[in-house]
């Protein structure tokens, strides 16, 4: 059989230009829509209601909130171009997904999140620069998950899934109306956890709300390599729930959230966000996207810009003027000084922690090592003060 | 002869194997337009195209499983896992099932699937960057495990792996990439399975392998310039062991020191040093040394260098056996 017969597993540049016409929201009826990109707002039967109490200040305030992470992930970047961070994700193009879900959330609703979600960090009033410290290469996680029911960052894809249903299922058996809410990638869709975690989570109707943000790459490889239909279709198949939000709409997100959130916690089971967005930059700041896609595609999407579509209406409605543009620059700008400060702050753990936190209870061998390490490390102190006195 | 890259010479001999035998398949994430994360298998796809270099889904499962029925129809798949604490997906597959195959098909069918994995620390990463699994897959019989440790080797090694009828995983040493050598290619030199003297002497024995020989031959050198004599042994392949080269070895210096990254507890070091007390008991002059990882998930960069073996640490190890 020759490689003829072979479908093509990869996209080749027609398929990508086809991909990025359709991927105009506008032209895909089956994605929830509240803010158009010329920034005027629509009517919408099912969720429009749940964005009805967005008022001019909350508006606002999501505005203030997607500019506020946009600024800390450039700063992000800038301190990682300086050498300050080892690598850093950045979720440039991602925050109305991210701040619109976010923001629909309780206080007692938990977050199992991948490693990109700085934007639903915020909206969980975490620390931002606390997220820094697993890029720094100080911390594998930063910060208490407990204090804000936001998870320490999972690097291995998809695990954090099964995790949110099972947080799930014990909210269900104590009674209590939380949601776990679980974060991840359309690459990481592909992963057998996400589809035993689906599996889980629809045999127990737990109270959970997978969101998925299609940001259209994987690193280099694109959506088509990992699903052929929308990733919101494949929730009927586990028999939930799925839906396709316009991912750069932040009041769009932020409805169809709540609207996903009271399903789950009204004992309805399940629901699957697809959040259909696209990652503006590179993976990673050790990734070069000019290998794998066009500037094309990129041009496009600048366009959609999440947070000019919101600025647009928020002028044309006259909920928003300069001095409020301005006032929110001089915020960012303060907040990006603070965290740079407390990241060049940060100095690493001694050795010594990374034996106390190996277990919870004492362990033999990991004293014997520690005793060893003092020892040896000492046999070098000891040196160093012959040296000196020599 | 050429000058090149560890990542250069695997690229190259991955290169050789895929015109060699049109069988030869690449799978993994990013391997295609992109070339893999680490480069290494870049320019391929755009060489031998879509069919045969092939991005595929994100899922380790996946690629490691199918990669077992691609071979089933006489496939040579060579998967890429993107790094080293990302194989775990896959773990279920390449114990379970690839490790497994020809044993439980009496020997009817094989699996002739290659893995390369990139591993180790020491390039100041972030977790499950900097991991060195290789214990948990010599442990598993069934599996041939090796790990070049010069560009050399690298170039050959892979060339041997996809050339072997059993399943191999080739462990990267990611923080050598970069280092540079003169590749024979003309001449593999050595087996893949085999051990290899790098330097001859006769105090005592290093054994290292892959990160850790650059590390072992410094040390000998520092250790000459002390008067001490010591052999570094780049042991090369994991599964199988050879002992032989290492018994020989130390009938000679009576003295071993063995060193990797990975924990020293329930390490290959530990199954060295039970195999060479048997073997040559008498000719041991003090206990077999391991110098490891300790026994914590790989600490953060920050402190990296403290939990990494280094000159220092085979130094000490080596007065304490030589102080017999
Ligand atoms: C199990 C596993 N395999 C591979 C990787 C390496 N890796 C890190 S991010 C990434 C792409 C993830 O894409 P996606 O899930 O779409 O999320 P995005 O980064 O685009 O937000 C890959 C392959 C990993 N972290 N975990």
């Amino acid at each position: 059989m020759g490689a003829e017969h072979l479908p093509t597993s990869e996209f080749d540049i027609e398929e990508l230009e086809q991909s990025m016409t359709s991927s105009d929201p506008a032209d895909a009826p089956e994605m929830v829509q509240l803010l158009a990109s010329d920034g005027t707002l629509r009517e919408d039967v099912q969720y429009g209601p749940y964005a009805a109490h967005l008022d001019g200040e909350a508006l606002r305030g999501l505005y203030r909130d997607m500019f506020l992470v946009r600024r800390f992930d450039q700063e992000a970047v800038a301190l990682q171009r300086q050498g300050q961070l080892v690598m850093w994700p950045p979720l440039l193009g991602q925050e109305a997904a991210q701040i619109g879900s976010g923001t629909a959330l309780q206080a007692n609703d938990y977050v199992f999140p991948t490693y990109r979600e700085h934007g639903v960090a915020l909206t969980r009033g975490l620390e931002l620069s606390a997220l820094l410290k697993l890029f720094r290469g100080v911390s594998s996680g930063g910060w208490d998950p407990r204090e804000k029911n936001f998870h320490l960052y999972t690097l291995v894809l998809a695990a954090q899934t099964l995790h949110a249903v099972g947080y799930a299922m014990g909210l269900q058996r104590d009674g209590e109306d939380g949601v776990s809410v679980a974060y991840f990638g359309d690459g990481a869709s592909s992963e057998g956890d996400v589809h035993e975690s689906m599996v889980f989570a629809a045999s127990n109707q737990s109270p959970v709300v997978f969101f998925c943000q299609n940001n259209h790459w994987a690193i280099s490889v694109p959506t088509e390599v990992q699903s052929r239909i929308p990733l919101s279709n494949r929730a009927s198949g586990y028999g939930f729930p799925g839906i396709r939000v316009d991912g750069n709409d932040v009041v769009a997100v932020h409805a169809v959230t709540r609207w996903a959130l009271e399903h789950a916690r009204s004992g309805l089971g399940p629901v699957l966000i697809e959040a259909f967005t696209y990652r503006m930059s590179a993976h990673t700041t050790a990734d070069d996207p000019t290998k794998y896609r066009l500037s094309a595609e990129e041009d496009a999407w600048r366009d959609k810009d999440p947070l000019k579509r919101l600025e647009r209406y928020l002028r044309s409605s006259n909920t928003a003027d300069d001095s409020f543009f301005e006032e929110v620059t001089v915020q960012g700008d303060e907040m990006a000084a603070k965290v740079r400060a407390e990241v060049l702050a940060m100095t690493g753990p001694e050795m010594v922690q990374s034996f106390n936190n190996v277990y919870a209870d004492p362990h033999p061998l990991v004293a014997e090592e520690l005793a060893w390490h003092l020892e040896y490390e000492a046999g070098f102190a000891d040196a160093d003060e012959a040296g000196e006195s020599n | 002869m050429a000058n090149m890259t560890i990542a250069k010479a695997i690229t190259a001999g991955l290169r050789e194997t895929m015109k060699n035998n049109p069988k030869t398949m690449l799978m993994g994430e990013d391997i295609g337009a992109l070339g893999g994360v680490y480069r290494v298998t870049e320019g391929l796809q755009a060489e031998f195209g879509k069919t045969r270099v092939v991005d595929t889904p994100l899922a380790e499962s996946g690629i490691i499983g199918t990669a077992i029925g691609l071979a089933f129809r006489g496939y040579r798949p060579v998967c890429e896992i993107q790094f080293d604490g990302f194989v775990f997906p896959g773990f279920n597959q390449i114990t379970t099932q690839l490790a497994k195959i020809h044993a439980r098909s009496s020997g009817d069918l094989s699996a002739p699937v290659v893995i390369r994995i990139p591993y180790g620390g020491g390039i100041g990463s972030i977790e499950h960057h900097s991991e060195s699994p290789e214990a948990l897959f010599a442990h598993t019989a069934g599996l041939r495990i090796i790990t070049p440790s010069n560009p050399h080797d690298a170039y050959w090694m892979i060339q041997q792996a996809v050339e072997s009828n059993d399943p191999v995983i080739v462990f990267e040493p990611k923080r050598r990439y970069w280092l540079k050598g003169e590749v024979d290619t003309e001449s593999p030199g050595q087996d893949a399975f085999s051990a290899k003297v790098v330097r001859e002497g006769t105090d005592a024995t290093i054994v290292a392998y892959g990160p850790l020989v650059p590390v072992a031959l410094a040390a000998a050198q520092a250790a000459e310039e002390d008067g001490n004599s010591v052999e570094v042994i780049d042991l090369r392949s994991i599964s199988p062991i050879d002992f032989d080269t290492i018994t020989t070895s130390v009938h000679k210096t009576g003295h071993l020191i063995v060193t990797h990254e990975a924990p020293t507890f329930g390490g290959v070091g530990g199954e060295i040093a039970a195999r060479i007390s048997e073997r040559a008991f008498l000719s041991l002059e003090a206990p077999v040394l391991r110098v490891g990882g300790f026994h914590m998930p790989y600490p953060v960069a920050k402190v990296e260098e403290h939990y990494l073996p280094d000159i220092d640490r085979l130094l000490e190890a080596l007065d304490r056996s030589l102080a017999y």
